[in-house]
């Protein structure tokens, strides 16, 4: 099945309004936003998607505060979604919607959704480093930094990661009736899990929690490169969001991350240069915990050298 | 040594009442990412002060904004990790990963003429 990956997440929330800046500040764009919700897009037209919680055209949630109602997926054509459809009729209900898409819900009883992308072809260069021997450097006098760079753009939804109260039985959902493939693991904890339409590592990340856990721990856009990650990043705490972890580089799938609060009940991610694997990749396993998970971690820091502003006599004056 | 101590048990005045408005949250000691250490809710108009981190993960910072640690409702604290639900009179989470841990307290004074503060040995 050519699933391509993750083409909107669909969110109830009370606070429309602070849910659009804080989505807008992370460098979305707001496509058709009203007081009652809209698109918040990525350079390829992938989006987050808001509604207001009480909104009887979303899916109902499934509980434990958790806001995300649906996930659609981008396929390649209309036959895998005429064989989406055939495959999951098997054994529940599978509407087809006015816009074509189809719905059903996955084994953890997620709501989840299929359409034909829709996604733009994207033709910009991402972060290219200027290393001696290699053939492949920036062009001469382009410069890497740009603080007055305009806000910076996520190009396209990433991955989403679920808290799931049976993470075997999810997995064999996603692996065995829409052909996913793990790509690496934590044990004991989840797979990272990859779709027949695309290399990148993972779309899906499932993490095992006791049943009033289940909802979502993050989602996130990929970015041009590690600079547009931290810059974002940065320019994200200047406005007063809150980082939670990062930034740093994992070591499953390689992506630079920071992890960001946010207002919709789970943790959103900036991530970029993410692995790409095909069949012959081998998945690793691993055991999960911050040693394992991040090869790297680096510190903002305000001030980093004494000199102008050190009185003449120091801290003795 | 004693005028250390002394100094420790000295009050550390932080905003007037009235600047923490009701259902709302205010929070203090930022650190150079912008993570406070602490903050203080009102709700029926008393205060009460609370430890910036959640008990899910050791420390983990619980606002999604600035001063932003309220559920939209602004009936509960909320760590924006994963959504947690905490009292805000208590501190007992009563939804989320640590559902039936706490917060830990920050006692908060609060003077005649309104003013807030703390007591510097209550955060160390």
């Amino acid at each position: 099945m050519k699933i391509i990956g993750l083409e909107t997440i669909v969110f109830g929330v009370e606070d429309i309004a602070a849910c659009s800046i804080f989505l807008t500040d992370y460098g979305l764009f707001p496509v058709d936003v009203t007081e009652t919700g809209g698109r918040f897009e990525a350079l390829d037209g992938t989006a987050v998607v808001l509604a207001h919680a009480s909104d009887d055209s979303l899916p109902a949630s499934i509980g434990n505060g958790c806001m995300m109602r649906k996930t659609v997926m981008g396929v390649a054509d209309v036959e895998t979604i005429q064989a989406i459809t055939e495959e999951l009729s098997k054994d529940r209900e599978v509407k087809t919607l006015a816009d074509g898409s189809i719905e059903s819900t996955d084994d953890s009883g997620f709501v989840i959704g299929f359409q034909v992308t829709k996604r733009k072809t994207i033709n910009l260069a991402g972060e290219i480093s200027n290393v001696p021997g290699s053939p492949f450097q920036r062009p001469v006098n382009h410069r890497a930094v740009d603080v007055d760079a305009e806000q910076i753009r996520p190009r396209t939804l990433s991955h989403i990661v679920y808290f799931v109260p049976d993470p075997v039985k999810a997995e064999a959902f996603y692996v065995e009736r829409l052909g996913f493939r793990c790509t690496d693991r934590f044990e004991g904890v989840g797979p990272f899990l990859q779709p027949a339409g695309t290399l990148d590592h993972h779309t899906h990340f499932l993490i095992g929690a006791p049943p009033f856990m289940q909802g979502v721990e993050h989602f996130t856009f990929h970015f041009g490169g590690p600079t547009e990650v931290m810059q974002n990043g940065s320019r994200f705490i200047e406005k007063g969001y809150q980082a939670f972890w990062g930034p740093g580089r994992h070591i499953l799938g390689s992506n630079w991350f920071w992890y960001f609060n946010s207002p919709f009940a789970c943790h959103i991610e900036m991530d970029a240069d993410m692995d790409l694997h095909d069949k012959n990749w081998e998945p690793r396993v691993s055991p999960m915990g911050a040693d394992a998970s991040q090869a790297f971690l680096l510190r903002y820091r305000n001030k980093w050298s004494p000199g102008k502003d050190t009185t003449e006599n120091g801290d003795y004056e | 040594m004693a005028e250390l101590n002394k100094k420790l048990n000295e009050n550390m005045y932080l905003c007037h009442i009235d600047d923490i408005e009701e259902g709302a949250s205010k929070g203090f000691l930022s650190d150079e990412s912008g993570s406070d250490l602490f903050f203080i809710v009102k709700q029926e108009g008393q205060l009460f002060g609370w430890r910036n981190a959640c008990p899910h993960v050791d420390g983990a910072p619980m606002a999604w904004r600035k001063d932003a640690y309220m559920n939209s409702q602004h009936t509960f604290i909320s760590c924006h990790a994963h959504g947690a639900l905490f009292e805000p009179n208590t501190g007992l989470c009563v939804q989320g990963p640590c559902l039936g841990k706490s917060l830990k307290p920050v006692p908060v004074y609060v003077n005649q003429a309104g003013k807030v503060s703390i007591l510097l040995t209550d955060i160390r």
